[in-house]
């Protein structure tokens, strides 16, 4: 059985890799481990628990920055965020009962590893756009640092971009500074009903088009969805103005009042909107928003059991696909084809994922530069081995 | 400022390195006698001058593939450029390095309103892709004040920013993808018309590296719809510490202005008497905070701002109620370089940015260090992200005065850091702030960075002399040293 390290302090955190390194050994990374079952299946000496590097450092809600240790669960920053009316606008989702755990687990730090974000992705960015700055231990033991807890800084390489989305597998970090933002007074969702996927993502991209700032634009079957955040009196204009921007469609509309908005996001933020079968594997495409329609409805000629609908205005498509031992990857990265974009493998079996590329392979030259990028943090491959492989 | 030493045997092939690329870009694009490189010798940091090499000027991707590819072979030092407006010296030439000009990569290749994305070749200036667009009502966001004449290449290789950052973000939030050249002359794609990398994000990293790990020949950036409506409110106060809290709070409230500045007394004086926009003289500290949005949105924003300004004693509150009213509030600001060079022989900007809560504490330890080297220092910034941009007054003819205000805006940069801020908020760190790296980061730090370097150009030949304050080889860089046995440190030469 593996065993567990679990540190309590950042300078227990570098004896632990350092020792790694000395012993020949590897770290399978985790906060909360509740993304375990994401990526591909990893064999580690040992389990590096960031568990004991838990709580808030700093928070300053007038400078718009959280610091945090790398362990803090997610849901304790998003419950001190909200008594000052702030929050992490990239939306991060909480992926656990797609992925057959329960909800509200996981830390921050593991939702910035896997660059995650929710609806407002379109308006505000992801988690790689928040990322101020880290501290943390490099694959040779060695404590360093990058960015800060400004605003704006271009000192030296922005190392936090390569940080966020790189699944623990360059460094281990020990603490984050974030950038929050305010929360809206007001949460409204414009309903359009009955329009089919092309019309629902031309329908969209009208509305991201217009000056009337919809942050966030799903279609799921029979129902496209544009969310208008504010104060009242904005949201009210802007409600009517996309009203009369997409009158015509022809569909029939209906709004959603604050309370019953917030659920609705937090249900396609979540995936909870593809109801297929506990077995199905799912992917998660990310596309020019105009493609979306053409790859679900190449995917669907091919398995006509698929399901799948669009989140940031038809740029990214989750797709349930029945069970099968390859996941479909050939076909689901055919249909992407030349339109440029990539399907991620969020969720299969461990058996699939051992024989599956859950990330979207590369082209030689960039992926032999992403190695050279691996090596130059962790040379020894100790930091979750294989997960991106 | 000190650059590497020149390579000797390089200067002495010449002929041979002009001659290969002469091979490589036929007719005009190679540029070798003095007077055509002059215009080449300094960018926006004209304080340091340089003839390069030699110029080339490709016009193609496999130009510029096979030059990459010939410098790699030969290990001939290259400096990319674009329209030559970095602020920090990042795209000053190097005396024994080719010169690689993009300007003739200066098309408009898509635009595509559906997907809301432009792609365009580097050296399309920031304005030209505003241009493009705005008879359909979009925009690109990030406007840094030199956006009539940088490329958007260049705002890759700076992470340039501008006004509106703090609402809109830098260039690396409103980038979607870029092809660039790797010294091995391969050509990759990083991101397109999508959102997010499929691996390590690399196109997060190539923005802001200062020309240091690859060329970029192909940008595609997000486009926004313009605001329908624009206001801004000038506010002045009886404090700088009066119009700090009011920063302040306004973001406490919930309110992130498309724009909001603070221009300290001298500032305004100098401003007032260039432009004559009207500023108050009796404030010791202006601000103008600007909201965009829906009119609906900006009437109501502009009310709250103003309660605000009032709580915390705002002597002076104006708010803009047409457009040319608006522009006239803006123009002092933006004339503030300029006016502050008609009241002195040369000034140096400066670019540190701290957490705004320490702005006022900041300000006055300046004005201290003001009375120590004997140099006036005019304040404008960002106040919004706390970006700092403070003038520090002097004649460059005086090699004193020159010394004193090097070392003045060392002081500050190193205050910046000590309040918990960065060395450079948008202008880069390229020659101007390279020495002072130490003062943020430790020697491991900059290891990992130069090890990074090191896997897009194991030379160490693009960009030579920037960022980094000493360059280790990537050999030594690479080894991995077991247990508690010290890094070998060599006896480098500083540069």
């Amino acid at each position: 059985m593996t065993s567990t390290i679990k540190p309590r302090s950042p300078e227990e955190l570098r004896q632990a890799v350092e020792w790694a390194l000395n012993d020949g050994t590897t770290l399978d990374v985790r906060g909360q481990g509740s993304k375990i079952a994401l990526g591909r299946p990893m064999s580690c000496g040992q389990v590096l628990d960031l568990s004991g590097l838990s709580g808030i450092v700093d928070y300053a809600p007038e400078e718009l920055v959280v610091t945090l240790r790398a362990g803090t669960p997610i849901g304790e920053v998003e419950a001190l965020l909200a008594q000052r009316n702030q929050m992490l606008a990239f939306e991060p989702p909480d992926l656990g009962p797609l992925l057959g755990r329960e909800a509200g687990q996981g830390t921050l730090v593991g939702a910035v590893m896997g660059n995650l974000a929710g609806p407002r992705r379109l308006s505000a960015g992801a988690a790689r756009d928040h990322l101020l700055g880290f501290s943390g231990v490099n694959g040779r033991g060695e404590a360093f640092k990058s960015g800060g807890k400004v605003m704006k800084n271009v000192t030296g390489y922005d190392l936090s971009k390569l940080l966020a989305g790189s699944w623990g597998t360059l460094a281990v970090l020990d603490q984050v500074s974030v950038k929050v933002l305010p929360a809206p007074d007001q949460t409204r969702t414009l309903l359009l009903l009955g329009l089919d996927d092309a019309a629902a993502v031309s329908a969209m991209c009208a509305a991201m088009g217009s000056p009337h700032e919809v942050s966030g634009a799903a279609h799921l079957p029979g129902r496209t969805a544009l969310r208008i955040e504010g104060v009242a009196p904005s949201v009210e204009a802007r409600l009517k103005g996309l009203r009369d921007l997409l009158a015509g469609t022809g569909a029939a509309m209906e709004e959603l009042g604050t309370l019953e908005s917030r659920a609705f996001w937090r249900e396609v933020r979540d995936v909870a909107p593809l109801g297929a079968a506990r077995d199905a594997v799912v992917w998660k495409i990310s596309c020019p928003p105009t493609e979306g329609p053409a790859i679900v409805a190449r995917l669907k000629a091919l398995r006509p059991a698929a399901e799948a609908f669009y989140d940031w205005s038809g740029g990214l498509v989750w797709l349930a696909l029945p069970a099968s031992a390859d996941a479909d990857h050939v076909a689901v990265r055919g249909a992407i084809g030349a339109t440029g974009g990539h399907a991620t493998l969020i969720r299969a079996p461990e058996a699939v994922r051992a024989v599956v590329p859950v990330f979207h392979p590369q082209p030689p030259a960039l992926a032999a530069l992403a190695t050279r990028v691996k090596e130059s943090f962790d040379p020894r491959r100790l930091f979750n081995p294989g997960r991106m492989g | 400022m000190q650059m590497p030493p020149l390579d000797p045997d390089i200067l002495r092939r010449r002929g041979e390195i002009v001659a290969a690329l002469r091979v490589i870009v036929p007719g005009e694009g190679v540029i070798d006698d003095l007077e055509g490189m002059r215009p080449y010798e300094c960018d926006a940091l004209s304080a340091y001058r340089q003839m390069p090499l030699v110029v080339v000027l490709p016009e193609t991707v496999d130009q510029v593939s096979a030059i990459l590819r010939y410098c790699q072979d030969s290990k001939v030092k290259v400096v990319p450029r674009g329209a030559g407006t970095s602020l920090s010296g990042g795209s000053m030439p190097v005396g024994d390095a080719i010169l690689l000009g993009l300007g003739k990569f200066n098309r408009v290749l898509e635009i595509d309103y559906a997907n809301r994305v432009a792609r365009v070749q580097p050296g399309v200036t920031n304005l030209g892709i505003s241009k493009a667009v705005e008879h359909e009502g979009f925009y690109y966001a990030p406007d840094p004040s030199s956006q009539i004449a940088c490329s958007i290449g260049g705002n890759v290789a700076e992470n340039s920013g501008g006004v509106h950052c703090l609402k809109y973000g830098l260039t690396t939030n409103n980038l979607l993808g870029i092809e660039m050249v790797l010294m091995t002359g391969e050509v990759v794609q990083l991101g397109g018309k999508h959102l997010d990398s499929e691996g390590y994000d690399l196109l997060g990293v190539m923005t802001g590296s200062e020309g240091l790990l690859g060329v970029v020949t192909e940008v595609t950036v997000r486009l926004l719809r313009k605001p329908s409506t624009v206001r801004a409110v000038l506010l002045g106060f009886p404090t700088e510490a009066g119009a700090a809290e009011c920063v302040a709070a306004v973001i406490a409230a919930g309110i992130i202005p498309g724009g909001m500045e603070m221009m300290d007394k001298e500032a305004v004086k100098c401003a007032e008497a260039y432009v004559g926009a009207g500023y108050p003289m009796d404030a010791e500290a202006l601000l103008i905070v600007e909201l965009d949005g829906p009119q609906v949105e900006v009437d109501h924003l502009v009310a709250r701002v103003e309660e605000i300004a009032r709580e915390r004693g705002a002597t002076t509150v104006r708010v803009s109620h047409d457009e040319q009213e608006r522009v006239l509030f803006w123009a002092g600001r933006k004339a503030a370089f300029p006016a502050v060079g008609q009241i002195t022989p040369d000034y140096m900007c400066l670019d540190g940015s701290v957490p705004r809560g320490r702005l006022v504490e900041v300000l006055a330890e300046m004005r201290e260090m003001s009375k120590k080297h004997r140099l006036r220092v005019v304040n404008v910034f960002h106040a919004g992200d706390g970006n700092l941009h403070p003038l520090i007054l002097f004649d460059a003819n005086d090699a004193d005065e020159l010394h004193r205000a090097e070392e003045f805006g060392a002081d500050i940069l190193r205050l910046c850091v000590r309040v918990g801020g960065v060395l450079t908020g948008e202008h880069g760190v390229g020659i101007e702030k390279r020495d002072l790296m130490g003062v943020q980061f430790t020697e491991i730090d900059l290891d990992q960075q130069m090890r990074l370097k090191c896997a897009f150009d194991p030379d160490h030949l693009l960009n030579p002399g920037k960022v980094f304050p000493q360059l280790r080889r990537c050999a030594e860089l690479g080894r991995v040293v077991v247990h508690h046995n010290k890094l070998p440190f060599p006896d480098i030469p500083r540069f």
